[in-house]
């Protein structure tokens, strides 16, 4: 039972210094913005910690963080063959091919106004589908190794590729084109220095959210078959052994792995569109 | 609807293709078929043949349509519109644990983000995590939350329904903040200006003017909902649900069967979803913001 009540102890410290953090006069130093949230994120972990070892619950509900840290510590070259497998063979590749293929795609169709009127809804519509449930027809197509997972990625990415990439072209007015019209620029020219650059904050925006959609689809369709390695498949497995340590190790690893994925592209979209005003100080 | 006429020719466009990629992907069965019982195909045989095999690589739309008839509008005539074998079954099933985790999470997320626009030290703590979280691939952790939910006696509904309220919890908080932020400066100060208390500033102020916000993650949940109730179905031996129909269509290479089970899923998304988007037009005309929403598809 003490460690119950070093749990709340630990709960009521947390809240009060960043309750103190927050409303005190350092409120909008950078220092202070990055310590709340790992207060509150180190206040959970220590809690889950002392609330699973003082209630004594089972390992095989819920592993303490401690164990799951040691469990990730020692099984690091299985899940290094499992982030291989499903994020580079799997998420990476088919995400390049989705998004590579929904940009040329969305350039071809731009030329024709009666396409995109076609193609934005259509393309809103299925973006706004479950998609997942292709991967056992896609399992099914092309084996169970990382080509049917890469397939699964790029039916999840392409649409809300497409719809932002198209969306984009859009986005200069009419004085502009009018502009690059007086200096009598040919459509490549206009296209390659103002129409892509003015798209490149809404095609950022697509490729944001395909990351996510990347690493979910690659591990959803290991679901439905895969060989003997693979984040998806260890999770399903281990959960059959109510391996549970293992299984939270995956799950750090697609954490970590979609965290840095997306951070690495939102920092490539800084690096190309510096001068739009979401990005500006 | 001027656009009418550029959707139906690009629908009618993908179902071609559609009709096209089926005699591709099934003529190598067709053929083998063929050399065994020792016949030669003519081209019109072999077309016929590819759009009406039993277990084709990918079946023509006219027999994914015909299945979903079979399973759902023709069983109504028979009056056994919740048997097994009925997709209005299995898609209950999976429609009733998507509404109760979406109702469950969005309730939570409106919460909660109504609890960070009032307290500074709950912004600053959690709104970086609920920002972060949308990078990560929740979805993993579905087959660790219906076993363990198994393991302590909960089975059925509220697993998948934990899993659907977990995946549209965090659209809503992220869009249900921005929403409640959405007045000017000058509006908050106007209501400065009356001495109007926390209290009405919000009933009278934040809230109206958070609703489009809100519709739009409304639809953004109901979404990943409807993908967590499915993929909810997959670990737990897959017996009802439409993602139970996927599983055991893959199991068994019942190709029509998966592709019937999909569209009914992309059929109860696409309803879900245009209800949602349908509340909206009537609420936004209501409070006089409808205008700029017309004909805003999912």
């Amino acid at each position: 039972m003490g460690l119950v009540f070093l749990a709340i102890g630990v709960w009521a410290f947390g809240y009060w210094l960043n309750h103190k953090l927050a409303n005190g006069s350092m409120r909008d130093t950078r220092a202070v913005k990055l310590a709340v949230p790992a207060i509150f994120g180190i206040t959970i972990i220590v809690m889950w910690e002392l609330l699973v070892r003082g209630l004594e619950v089972p390992s095989v509900i819920l592993p303490p963080p401690s164990a799951i840290a040691v469990k990730f510590a020692q099984s690091l070259d299985i899940l290094w063959v499992d982030f291989v497998q499903t994020f580079v063979k799997g998420a990476l590749s088919g995400y390049i091919i989705g998004c590579g293929s929904a940009f040329i795609v969305a350039i071809l169709i731009d030329r024709s106004p009666f396409l995109q009127q076609g193609l934005l809804p259509v393309g809103n519509f299925i973006a706004a589908l479950p998609i997942v449930g292709t991967a056992p027809i896609l399992v099914m197509w092309f084996g169970f190794d990382w080509q049917s997972k890469a397939a699964v990625v790029v039916a999840m990415v392409f649409f809300p590729m497409l719809v932002n990439t198209v969306q984009g072209l859009a986005a200069t007015d009419q004085m502009q084109r009018d502009q690059i019209d007086t200096w009598s620029a040919s459509y490549w020219q206009a296209l390659i220095k103002l129409r892509l650059p003015a798209a490149m904050p809404a095609v950022f925006n697509g490729l944001k959210i395909a990351t996510t959609l990347a690493l979910i689809g690659a591990i959803v369709a290991e679901f439905f078959g895969s060989p003997i390695k693979g984040m998806g498949f260890r999770i399903s497995t281990e959960v059959g052994k109510l391996g549970l340590d293992m299984v939270w190790a995956e799950i750090t690893v697609a954490a970590l792995a979609g965290s840095a994925f997306y951070g690495t592209v939102a920092m490539i979209e800084k690096g190309m569109t510096f001068w739009h005003p979401s990005q500006r100080k | 609807m001027r656009s009418l006429l550029p959707i139906l020719t690009v629908v009618t466009v993908l179902v071609a293709l559609w009709y096209v990629a089926a005699i591709g992907m099934n003529s190598k069965w067709a053929n083998d078929q063929a050399t065994r019982a020792g016949v030669e195909l003519s081209t019109s045989d072999l077309v016929a043949d590819t759009w009406s095999q039993d277990r084709p690589r990918l079946p023509a739309p006219h027999q994914v349509a015909a299945e979903l008839w079979k399973t759902t509008g023709a069983m109504v005539l028979q009056g056994k519109a919740m048997s097994k074998r009925s997709l209005i079954f299995h898609g209950w099933i999976t429609l009733s644990a998507t509404m109760l985790g979406f109702i469950i999470g969005t309730s939570a997320g409106i919460l909660l983000a109504v609890g960070i626009v009032h307290s500074r030290a709950m912004d600053m703590s959690v709104m970086p995590w609920a920002i972060a979280s949308q990078t990560i691939p929740i979805l993993a952790i579905a087959p660790m939350i219906i076993v363990v939910l198994n393991s302590i006696g909960m089975q059925g509904l509220i697993p998948k329904a934990m899993i659907s309220a977990y995946l549209s919890f965090f659209p809503v908080v992220v869009g249900m903040v921005k929403g409640l932020r959405s007045p000017t400066s000058d509006q908050l100060d106007l209501l400065r200006t009356y001495s109007t208390n926390i209290n009405a500033t919000f009933w009278k102020l934040r809230l109206p003017s958070s609703m489009p916000y809100l519709f739009t993650s409304l639809k953004i949940g109901m979404a990943a909902s409807l993908v967590g109730a499915i993929v909810g179905e997959l670990p737990t031996g897959a017996i009802r649900g439409l993602g139970a129909r996927m599983l055991t269509g893959s199991y068994y290479g019942q190709t029509i069967q998966i592709w019937s089970a999909l569209f009914a899923a992309a059929i109860l998304a696409a309803v879900m979803v245009g209800a949602i988007g349908m509340i909206e037009r009537a609420t936004l005309k209501r409070m006089g913001m409808g205008g700029w929403v017309w004909f805003s598809l999912p």
